[in-house]
């Protein structure tokens, strides 16, 4: 019964300090406000660059060409034997007449030369996508032993590079987002830290008409509470209506068709609630470590 | 019976000044009791060794059946609810009104209003301070605002009173209405007092027992003492 009343009081006091002490308030509220509206585009840009990311990934496939005296029930075998290779994901048939009218409809010269030939020079193929273009390279040399695969080809060198910078990108904003919540937690911590200082004598006088050290803490880790959710408040609105508007103005994607941008609700949703914890959590850590200094005699 | 009982006391602080050096002191309960000497003697860091704000170099601190210098720093708060304090620079929180300020240590123990309410209209009435209760601290005088301090401090109906320099911002008439009040706490609730005072005029006038300390050593314990005998000596 005690406990809970000192919880209610405490809830109660941190909340009407955060408006004794406005001027403060507004400083570390402001502070947060900041360096998470940076935690949030660098979450959307990097969210979005992987999910570029994935999409090119998948895309990349590799080609295999069986031989051309290869029979339908020996290709039907292989079709199985591929897919026991454990980094395959999907295998697909695309036959030498399909090629053939693909290839047809792709240029005119081709049409009429293509149409020229009696027989079909193309040859039937899988198409094979994998699980980890990582292993792209692994994947087609073991597909190569196979006898009746004459070629099995990935783009090799130019996939490998993509792949590559895919990777670095993807580590280079996983950095940055880190480092953003690191500076974040810092400079909310130091904001704080002044908040608290200015009313050391505060936590004096509490300790002097013997306050226990549970009930001191109270109400200063709801305040960093409060401020932390406070502000992440307004970051939360940009995050929501500026992906939400560039979203719609951009058509959905960058540049082209190719590089599209992640569908805005459950990213929006996402984002804010990790803003919300980066603010709340910053602020009760932040908060707790800088009363904790004026407890000890 | 005695509440205080220091016991070879030295206290020296971490930029080496030795404050109090072999202090023995017993203090029984109910009595009322001056603490005396030159500016920078220890009167302050011997208060402070009572309410555990710092702790003794060498020896022992009793203070109502609790051993102080062992005390856990997270259990400092059961000492100072025994006890209450006053200061020459009050020390009261400037936004919360007069009531507010007396109800602070109750609330923040977790009382309940209902009877946080009775205790605090009581403590207010024994220092006469009833009128303004809803008074914050800058719309009161110096003498009203050290009324409310001591309204705080025996709120929790604390068996010790330890005020150090309580009258020293304060002019006589309104220094001798504060010693009124204090007096009659002594003897009206029986809480033992330890005051420290540079004022002559009221250590005279009052004549209780006078604890002189010159250097960090107690050089006079009189009972019924006055301000120039210990002085001469
Ligand atoms: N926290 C402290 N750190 C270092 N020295 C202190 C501290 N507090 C007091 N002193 C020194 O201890 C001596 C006694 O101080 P104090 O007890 O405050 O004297 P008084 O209250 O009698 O004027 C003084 O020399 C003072 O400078
Ligand atoms: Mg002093």
């Amino acid at each position: 019964m005690k406990a809970i009343r000192i919880f209610l009081r405490s809830f109660r006091e941190a909340f009407k300090s955060v408006f004794r002490n406005f001027s403060l308030s507004v400083a570390s509220v402001t502070c947060t406000a900041i360096t998470l509206v940076l935690v949030s585009i660098a979450i959307l840009v990097s969210y979005n660059v992987n999910h570029v990311t994935k999409k090119l990934e998948n895309e990349l496939t590799i080609v295999v060409y069986l031989e051309r005296e290869a029979t339908s029930e020996q290709a039907q075998n292989l079709k199985g034997e591929f897919e026991k290779i454990s980094n395959v994901e999907e295998v697909t048939y695309k036959s030498k007449e399909e090629w053939k009218f693909e290839m047809m409809n792709y240029s005119p010269t081709l049409n009429s030369t293509l149409s020229y030939l009696s027989e079909n020079p193309l040859l039937d193929s899988y198409i094979v996508k994998v699980k980890n273009v990582k292993y792209l390279r692994k994947t087609a040399e073991k597909i190569r032993k196979f006898e009746i695969v004459r070629s099995a080809e990935f783009g090799e060198g130019t996939v490998e590079r993509i792949v590559s910078i895919f990777e670095t990108v993807k580590k280079i904003t996983l950095v940055i987002v880190i480092a953003l919540v690191l500076v974040t937690a810092f400079l909310i911590n130091n904001t704080i830290k002044l908040t608290i200082f200015s009313r050391r004598s505060e936590i004096e006088i509490m300790r002097l008409v013997g306050t226990s050290n549970y009930a001191i803490k109270l109400p200063f880790i709801f305040e960093g509470l409060f401020l932390g959710i406070i502000g992440s408040i307004i970051p939360i609105i940009l995050t929501v209506y500026g992906y939400i508007i560039a979203y719609s103005k951009l058509d959905g994607h960058l540049f082209s068709k190719m590089v599209s941008l992640v569908k805005p609700f459950s990213l929006v949703l996402y984002v804010s609630i990790v803003l919300v914890i980066i603010g709340a959590l910053v602020g009760v850590i932040g908060s707790y470590k800088a009363v904790r200094k004026y407890l000890k005699v | 019976m005695k509440l205080i009982s220091l016991k070879n006391i030295y206290k020296t602080y971490p930029n080496g000044v030795t404050a109090l050096a072999d202090v023995n002191l017993e203090i029984a309960k109910g009595e009322f009791v001056f603490i005396i000497g030159p500016t920078g003697c220890g009167k302050s860091t011997l208060m402070k060794l009572l309410y555990r704000e710092e702790k003794p170099t060498r020896g022992n601190v009793i203070v109502g059946g609790i051993n102080v210098e062992r005390l856990r720093n997270r259990k400092v708060y059961k000492l100072r609810r025994k006890l209450g304090i006053i200061f020459q620079n009050y020390r009261l929180l400037p936004k919360q009104t007069a009531y507010e300020n007396v109800a602070f240590p109750l609330s923040v123990s977790g009382m309940k209003d209902s009877e946080i309410r009775p205790k605090v209209l009581k403590a207010l009435e024994l220092v006469g301070l009833k009128e303004k209760v809803k008074c914050f601290p800058d719309e009161l005088s110096g003498g009203e605002q050290q009324r409310v301090c001591i309204a705080r401090a025996i709120v929790n109906e604390p068996k010790l009173l330890l005020c150090d320099e309580p009258t020293g911002n304060l002019d006589p008439r309104v220094s001798k209405e504060i010693m009124d009040v204090i007096d009659s706490i002594n003897k009206k609730l029986g809480t033992t007092i330890i005051m420290v005072t540079h004022d002559a005029q009221i250590v005279n006038r009052m004549k209780k027992r006078v604890i002189s300390i010159n250097n960090g050593v107690i050089t006079n314990d009189i009972m019924k003492g006055k301000y120039k005998e210990n002085e001469s000596n």
